[in-house]
């Protein structure tokens, strides 16, 4: 099987346990008391914010390999992971305003991580863009690695700067010091979902990098 | 170091010398900033905001745009003629040659800011008297983190395709937290609040300018590599 297949096959798995996590959350998931149904969304917009920053920080690590190695599969990895990453981030950007309306009252709001997560869809537009600017393979892969080196060290920076403005961002339930405040049945579908959402990530990748390495075959 | 920074220092003076010798970057720059700032007068309702609510945000959206539109031309000069070339031949460090652009920029975005501010003051009629020298320094170290990372990606941008169009997508990003922290300390000293209160702002800032450079010095032979 073609890496483009197996791809495909974690892909369509992923979608399937998708199903699998929505059916558990809303049939066997107890609703929250205060934002009622809306809350149902964060099952999707936490974990797809999670594989948007898993993506961005191996774009990060694969940039720095890299710099340090010359191996064009870093280069094709951290190409197919920007890539996986915006989808995720365009999930995350979309879904969260959804879910602020009826709770917060506005769709949008300039708050710490809200910013983050916007910067974060930005620093991947950015990088693809880049990408698809340079013809050359060898200086695309050195450009598109010095920036993504770049993306990474910033997002601690944007994330500090507004977060010296209030935030208005709910807290940390689950990867917190303290136990995770949630009850253990919407902690169980919370965790599948992330572990769903990992498997999609896993199998876009795949997917993404087949088709960059395509790529790079037919011009070389 | 000594010897990185002398040839840095070198390559420095041979395009502050082209510019001034020219001045056409810098004329255009500075009129751009001008424009920049009457744009904003006519872009308010007077009756409606007061100038000193808005200042710092019109100071540093002209600051931003003025210091992209010097970036931009950085490297640009050294495409002609094949210029870029003969640099990388020459017997410096890749490292020597960031420093030289990164010091060449500074000065070339300082002049333009020396104009910007007073004119500044001048149109909106701000008072800076009592705290010009702060204001100055948080200037100064808002614009070392912009002229960082702009050296490093203007390297870059030049050999791709809309390069006057790739520079602001891939550097406004990275020009955020120096601006809100520059913004947010302008704020404070035009309202004569004590510096202790931005305490805070300025250390993000000097961070800020501290890891880019470095990170920038570590990355910019990736971006000139023959």
């Amino acid at each position: 099987m073609t890496l483009a297949q197996r791809g495909r096959v974690w892909t369509v798995s992923g979608f399937v346990l998708l199903a699998a996590v929505y059916v558990r959350a809303l049939a066997f998931t107890p609703t929250e008391r205060n934002q009622g149904l809306a809350q149902k969304i964060f099952y999707v917009h936490v974990p797809a914010a999670w594989s948007a920053m898993l993506a961005m920080g191996l774009v990060g690590l694969a940039s720095i390999l890299y710099l340090l190695l010359k191996d064009a599969r870093f280069d094709r990895f951290a190409a197919a992971s920007a890539e996986v990453g915006t989808a995720f981030s365009l999930v995350m950007l979309t879904t969260g305003p959804i879910w602020a309306r009826p709770i917060w009252g506005t769709w949008w709001t300039w708050d710490a991580r809200l910013t983050l997560t916007l910067f974060l869809f930005f620093l991947f537009v950015g990088y693809l863009l880049l990408r698809s600017a340079v013809p050359e393979q060898g200086l695309r892969a050195r450009y598109s690695a010095v920036l993504g080196i770049c993306g990474l060290v910033l997002l601690p920076f944007i994330h500090l700067s507004v977060y010296l403005f209030r935030t208005l961002h709910p807290q940390p339930i689950v990867l917190k010091p303290s136990a995770p405040s949630l009850p253990n049945s919407m902690l169980i579908t919370l965790l599948a979902s992330f572990a769903v959402f990992t498997v999609l990530y896993i199998g876009m990748v795949m997917q993404a990098y087949a088709l960059v390495a395509e790529r790079d075959a037919v011009v070389a | 170091m000594g010897e990185v920074l002398r040839h840095a220092w070198i390559v420095a003076k041979k395009d502050l010398l082209l510019e001034f010798r020219s001045r056409t970057a810098l004329v255009s720059a500075t009129v751009f900033t001008a424009l920049v700032l009457t744009v904003f007068n006519f872009g308010r309702d007077p009756t409606a905001v007061a100038t000193i609510d808005l200042a710092p945000s019109i100071l540093w959206v002209t600051f931003t745009f003025a210091a992209m539109l010097a970036l931009n031309r950085a490297f640009q000069l050294e495409l002609e003629n094949q210029a870029l070339e003969g640099l990388l031949v020459a017997p410096i460090s890749r490292t020597s040659l960031y420093w030289a652009k990164f010091f060449a920029n500074c000065a070339f975005v300082a002049v333009v800011e020396a104009i910007g501010l007073p004119l500044f003051v001048l149109f909106f009629d701000v008072p800076v008297g009592g705290v010009l020298l702060p204001l100055v320094g948080v200037i100064a170290l808002a614009t070392l983190g912009f002229v960082a990372v702009g050296t490093l990606f203007s390297a870059m941008v030049i050999r791709t395709r809309f390069a006057e169009l790739m520079l602001p997508v891939l550097l406004l990003p990275f020009f955020i937290p120096p601006l809100i922290g520059a913004v947010q300390v302008t704020a404070r000293l035009l309202e004569a609040r004590p510096l202790s209160e931005v305490s805070g702002w300025l250390r993000l800032l000097a961070a800020y300018d501290i890891v880019f450079l470095t990170l920038a010095t570590l990355l910019f032979p990736s971006t000139v590599m023959e």
